[in-house]
């Protein structure tokens, strides 16, 4: 599904260049679940956002379902994204005026699916999430383990092959982090790929594999 | 561009997260659009006055009544009146090129009783040719103008105004009755109208050649009017001169005397005020778009700050798989939607306004009706569409280019 070779990646600052990723080998399957875990800085968010299509690397390839990854289109990377990639955020980033059911049908919108359908599909991916009853809510009336279902829900409304959290539980507490878990691990039950970035030692030890990362080279992976 | 319920559903979200903005926004361009309307609107009183002026006279007609003459020439004196005769329409009529229409006027103004049964009116009478009612235009009514034939029978037949119709015939049909006019009999073969104002409305034409029969004219005549086409002030003041030339050689004055030819000319008169008017709408334009424009910059400012604010969303919104061009379409179309719901507000005041002026001031001489037409009313929203596209241009390009790593780095 997702092969990575001698990935680099740098970013300019002003006059200071910053080596971030530097010579990335790594292969990701298909229903795989798998944890990126390293210390702030290490370049685990900025691989995730790689792998995600939002932002692009230096040298290196990077073949998505054999597809070299290159000097990509806006618009074609767009595409990409929608039918392959499902975003979970720390932050939820849930759009704040929009009421939860629209948040997770907004996928949807850019894929020209009326409205009516893509309300219909939202509500049940609210009702596998456990958070029907809330869809007419607006996100500040929810709470952190709330929005973060709305937002896995939206991830996964436009069923895309694979997830890509980036610390999906940095803002939850323990409990809450572990139900989360658990919706995860729903997900890769029915055959999707699963990629967490995390620091957590108990968040990635209930993932399939964990990839190491440190100062933007892998220590170890699985 | 997707044009939906969907993507109005996306923008009303967004204006009502943002009210204050939104209007702020909106009321700079409503006032543009206000303030271009008034201007346009009294533009158009301004035309609207000059035309008024110009009502029921050719724009293209020289007339030439005799004068005195203020100059001495060949050792006759000053102050001498000339005396215009048939041989000068004829001669004029005949050798100065350019001339179009052309009709003499025997004037017999004063106390002209006119009687029908027991109604009795006193009215101006005027002698005239056919190609009269092209210099100085009369509406047929009822009836027929005076022609050829009623010059060459000298027929008494007259061609009346509206009001001598109202007072004399009440509601009977005029045409073909006889009227007493200074005890001679004249059928009526005609009825108009004169728009230029109410005592023109009070004028009966008779053939010249009746009028100088009957009246004891002889050859005599007053006046000769002629229209030249579509001449410029240029030619038509060549022709003027041609003219003056041949009626001082003919009536011994100098060709330099002012005074004695007295010349008015509505050719010079009409395109003086065409062009004083062409200046002002010019000037209208000028002011009015400078404060459209000043609408546009204050949106596309806005705008760019709007879409600062919702650096976040778009990153996110982009993560979800939208596209640049649905993020452009959704700045565009905000911004479209503002302004043209905005302008129009600004539109429909601005005629409302203009409604109540000219509703409520008087008639001045060079400013009447202010309105605005259905085209420039098109126009405008075709301006302020275009506005909004122009506005919503650079926010929208700064918003497709945002990179959604950027806009989703947790700070």
């Amino acid at each position: 599904m997702i092969r990575i070779r001698n990935l680099h990646k740098t970013y300019t600052m002003g006059k200071n260049v910053l080596h971030v990723l530097k010579g990335i080998d790594l292969s990701i399957e298909q229903g795989e679940m798998v944890s990126i875990m390293g210390s702030s800085g290490s370049g685990k968010s900025t691989l995730l956002n790689v792998i995600g299509l939002l932002d692009a690397y230096g040298d290196g390839e990077y073949f998505l379902n054999d597809v070299l990854i290159k000097n990509l289109s806006e618009s074609r990377s767009a595409h990409l994204r929608s039918r392959f990639f499902g975003f979970v955020f720390q932050a939820f980033n849930l759009i704040s005026f929009k009421s939860a059911l629209e948040n997770v049908a907004l996928p949807l919108y850019y894929q020209n699916i009326s409205r009516k359908k893509r309300n219909r599909i939202a509500l049940e991916y609210m009702e596998k999430m456990g958070i029907r009853d809330w869809a007419g809510h607006m996100p500040n009336e929810l709470s952190g383990g709330q929005q973060q279902r709305v937002a896995i829900a939206r991830a996964m409304i436009s069923q895309p092959k694979v997830i890509l959290a980036d610390e999906p539980t940095g803002a939850l507490d323990t409990e809450t982090s572990y139900e989360v878990m658990d919706l995860f691990q729903k997900i890769n039950a029915i055959g999707v790929t699963v990629v967490i970035v995390t620091h957590e030692h108990d968040i990635a030890a209930r993932t399939g594999r964990t990839i190491n990362l440190k100062d933007g080279t892998i220590l170890s992976q699985g | 561009m997707r044009i939906d319920l969907d993507l109005f559903q996306e923008i009303f979200a967004t204006i009502r997260s943002n009210r204050l903005r939104t209007f702020l926004t909106g009321f700079s361009v409503a006032w543009g659009i206000f303030m271009l309307i008034l201007l346009l609107g009294s533009g158009t009183g301004i035309q609207n006055g000059i035309h008024h002026e110009f009502k029921g006279i050719a724009t293209n007609g020289i007339w030439i009544h005799q004068g005195q003459t203020s100059k001495p020439f060949r050792g006759l004196q000053t102050g001498r009146r000339i005396e215009f005769v048939n041989a000068d329409y004829e001669e004029i009529k005949a050798t100065v090129p350019g001339v179009e229409h052309i009709t003499a006027r025997f004037y017999k103004w004063g106390n002209n009783t006119i009687t029908y049964k027991e109604e009795s009116g006193v009215f101006n009478i005027i002698g005239c040719h056919p190609a009269h009612r092209y210099i100085k235009e009369t509406i047929l009514l009822q009836g027929r103008n005076i022609n050829d034939n009623d010059l060459d029978e000298f027929r008494k037949v007259a061609y009346v105004g509206l009001q001598v119709r109202d007072q004399l015939f009440k509601n009977e049909t005029p045409i073909g009755k006889h009227i007493s006019i200074n005890g001679v009999l004249f059928k009526v073969i005609g009825v108009f109208d004169d728009e230029r104002n109410e005592r023109s409305q009070r004028i009966i034409y008779l053939p010249i050649t009746t009028v100088q029969k009957v009246y004891g004219g002889r050859n005599r005549i007053h006046a000769v009017m002629f229209t030249v086409g579509d001449a410029t002030i240029e030619e038509s003041k060549a022709i003027q001169e041609t003219v003056r030339r041949k009626m001082a050689a003919r009536h011994h004055f100098s060709p330099k005397d002012e005074k004695a030819l007295r010349i008015w000319d509505s050719v010079e008169e009409f395109q003086k005020f065409m062009a004083l008017f062409r200046n002002i709408r010019i000037f209208i334009w000028l002011i009015g778009i400078g404060t459209i424009f000043a609408g546009i910059v204050g949106i596309s400012n806005i705008m760019l700050i709007a879409v600062k604010e919702r650096t976040k969303e778009i990153g996110i919104r982009k993560a979800l798989g939208a596209t640049p061009w649905s993020i452009i379409s959704l700045v565009l179309a905000e911004s479209v939607l503002i302004t043209t719901l905005s302008g129009y507000i600004g539109l429909v005041l601005g005629v409302g306004t203009l409604e109540l002026l000219a509703g409520n001031l008087p008639a001045l001489d060079l400013f009447r009706n202010p309105e605005v037409d259905f085209t420039v009313a098109l126009g405008a929203l075709a301006l302020l569409v275009t506005a909004g596209l122009i506005a919503g241009f650079f926010p929208a390009r700064r918003a497709a280019r945002i990179l959604p790593v950027e806009a989703l780095r947790d700070e």
